[in-house]
């Protein structure tokens, strides 16, 4: 009998699996297993293209149907996994039916943080497909919203929000939400970003109450403010999903435990792939579980390979990346900023709608980058991230750019 | 041999392609994906497929 390799969660993780083996020349049986109805498709654009009606929902399928079917991919949707045999090497469903596995991967990743307050409806989480055409429906008819916590997706639909016509504010307990991340001169920019847009931020404040209904909600502020809004979204972080797997005798602490080789700990033939995933990243020597679409791609690759050739296993040590869409900013991360010590900002003076910041260890050791509005500095940034260096080269190479590209300008205008 | 599309009106420049293979993509100054070589046989395969894959908006597609 062919072997066979189970996949569990079929969202960017799940698929991006189950593509990778028959890439790398995996010939055994790929099923795919995810409680939802919907064909497999993309989160980002929940925040973005697909709440604002550019991007319909069969415009942000992860994979094709034909791809689907030339991949030998048995995909089985609207069906929830309810645990693990792992001696018996079965995956159970809610319906009863068992499904044989020689390797499991887990990729059930996260959903939404719940929201802690209660009113009777209009107050929406955002994480799925049919959370974004709730959200979609409660919005067109709407005039104003209040984002509850201002991370990635509250900062998102802020901005798709307001450009879809509504009044918006945000709010979120911090005095500069992405400050801990960027630190507090970036951050202070992301908040001044709100504002250039017509947002208002409450910041520095957390929700003590949310009442009302849709159409009528009022959001009470620690600090006494009341705020009035048709719809509230809640993006206030996300749980992993494990529940599922607590009888199963794996490691589950924060996600799922796994080792370098993004195994679960103790169990050679249980793999972790994406945001249910807290492996052991041997650079940094801890154990991390990472929340961004590039991880859970590279991570697919990574389990692909190691189910293909489980003699000579690849370890896992991603460079961090993520990208985020506000407003008119491409805003894109790499490496560890949060933990940096120093940070330089470079600006183009010929292009006041683009900044790079680099971020240097407490050895001066440049360990992190962002940029906004800058791909190709990103591009550097990212390469030089592979390699040992000083902060002050990743600085001198983005100085050079900004004096390269002036020099073009003025040469084309001549 | 096959070759490589990329759809310059999706791409927004993530660069995910040119960080799974630099000798295939790189991006301009407007940050727009740039294919280096179109053509490409059965040894980059894998890698190929890899950074057609890791491209957040699917931009890119492989062409037989
Ligand atoms: C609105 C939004 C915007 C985002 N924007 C960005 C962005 O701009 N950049 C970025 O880098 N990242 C972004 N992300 C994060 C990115 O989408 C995630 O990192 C990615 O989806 C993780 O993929 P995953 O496969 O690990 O898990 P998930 O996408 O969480 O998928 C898990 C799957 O498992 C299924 N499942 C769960 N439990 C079970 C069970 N018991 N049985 C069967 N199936 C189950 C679920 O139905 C789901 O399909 C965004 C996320 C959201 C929600
Ligand atoms: S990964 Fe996609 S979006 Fe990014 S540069 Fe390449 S083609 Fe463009």
């Amino acid at each position: 009998m062919s072997p066979s390799t189970v996949i569990v969660g079929g969202s960017v993780g799940g698929i991006r699996t189950a593509q990778a083996l028959r890439s790398n020349g995996y010939v055994g049986e790929v099923v795919v297993i995810d409680a939802e109805p919907h064909v497999p498709y993309d989160k980002p654009p929940l925040s973005k293209s697909f709440l604002d009606n550019s991007l319909e929902a069969d415009r942000i399928r992860l994979i094709s149907e034909p791809e689907v079917v030339e991949s030998r991919i048995d995909l089985r949707l609207g069906n929830k996994a309810a645990g693990v045999d792992l001696s018996n090497r079965m995956v159970v469903l809610e319906n009863g039916d068992v499904v044989p596995y020689d390797d499991l991967v887990l990729a059930t990743g996260v959903r939404a943080r719940p929201s802690p307050w209660e009113a009777s409806d209009g107050v929406h989480l955002l994480r799925t497909l049919d959370d974004a055409q709730r959200l979609k429906e409660d919005l067109a008819g709407a005039r104003s919203a209040v984002i509850v916590g201002a991370g990635f997706i509250g900062a998102e639909v802020a901005a798709t929000v307001k450009k879809l016509g509504l009044e918006v504010a945000v709010v979120d307990p911090l005095e500069i939400p992405i400050g801990q991340v960027l630190g507090a001169d970036v951050g202070s920019r992301f908040v001044g970003l709100h504002h250039a847009n017509g947002v208002a931020t409450h910041y520095g404040t957390g929700v003590d109450f949310i009442t009302g209904s849709r159409g009528d909600l009022v959001v009470g502020l620690s600090n006494g403010v009341e705020l009035t809004g048709d719809v509230v979204v809640v993006g206030i972080g996300a749980v992993p999903n494990v529940e599922w797997l607590a009888s199963s005798g794996l490691a589950l602490d924060n996600g799922l435990v796994c080792d370098e080789y993004c195994r679960a700990v103790g169990q050679p033939n249980v793999y972790g792939v994406g945001d249910i995933a807290r492996w052991f990243h041997p650079r940094k020597k801890q154990l991390v579980r990472v929340e961004h679409w590039t991880n859970a791609v590279e991570q697919a690759v990574c389990v692909a390979k190691n189910i293909v050739r489980p003699s000579e296993p690849t370890s896992y040590a991603p460079i961090p990346y993520v990208w985020s869409d506000q407003y008119d900013w491409k805003i894109q991360i790499a490496g560890e900023t949060a933990m940096a010590e120093d940070v330089v900002i470079i600006d183009d003076p010929a292009n006041k709608e683009r900044f790079a910041a680099v971020y240097g260890d407490s050895k001066g050791t440049y360990c992190g980058a962002a940029t906004v509005n800058w791909p190709r500095a990103m591009v550097q940034c990212r390469r030089m991230l592979e390699g040992e260096f000083d902060l002050s080269e990743p600085v001198g190479v983005l100085r050079q750019m900004v004096s390269s590209s002036s020099k073009l300008r003025s040469a084309s205008a001549d | 041999m096959s070759i490589i599309k990329a759809d310059m009106d999706l791409c927004q420049g993530y660069a995910n392609c040119v960080m799974e293979a630099p000798k295939f993509f790189d991006i301009d100054d407007e940050g727009v994906v740039v294919v280096l070589q179109q053509e490409f046989g059965e040894d980059d395969r894998v890698r190929i497929e890899a950074a057609v894959r890791s491209c957040p908006v699917t931009a890119l597609r492989i062409e037989e």
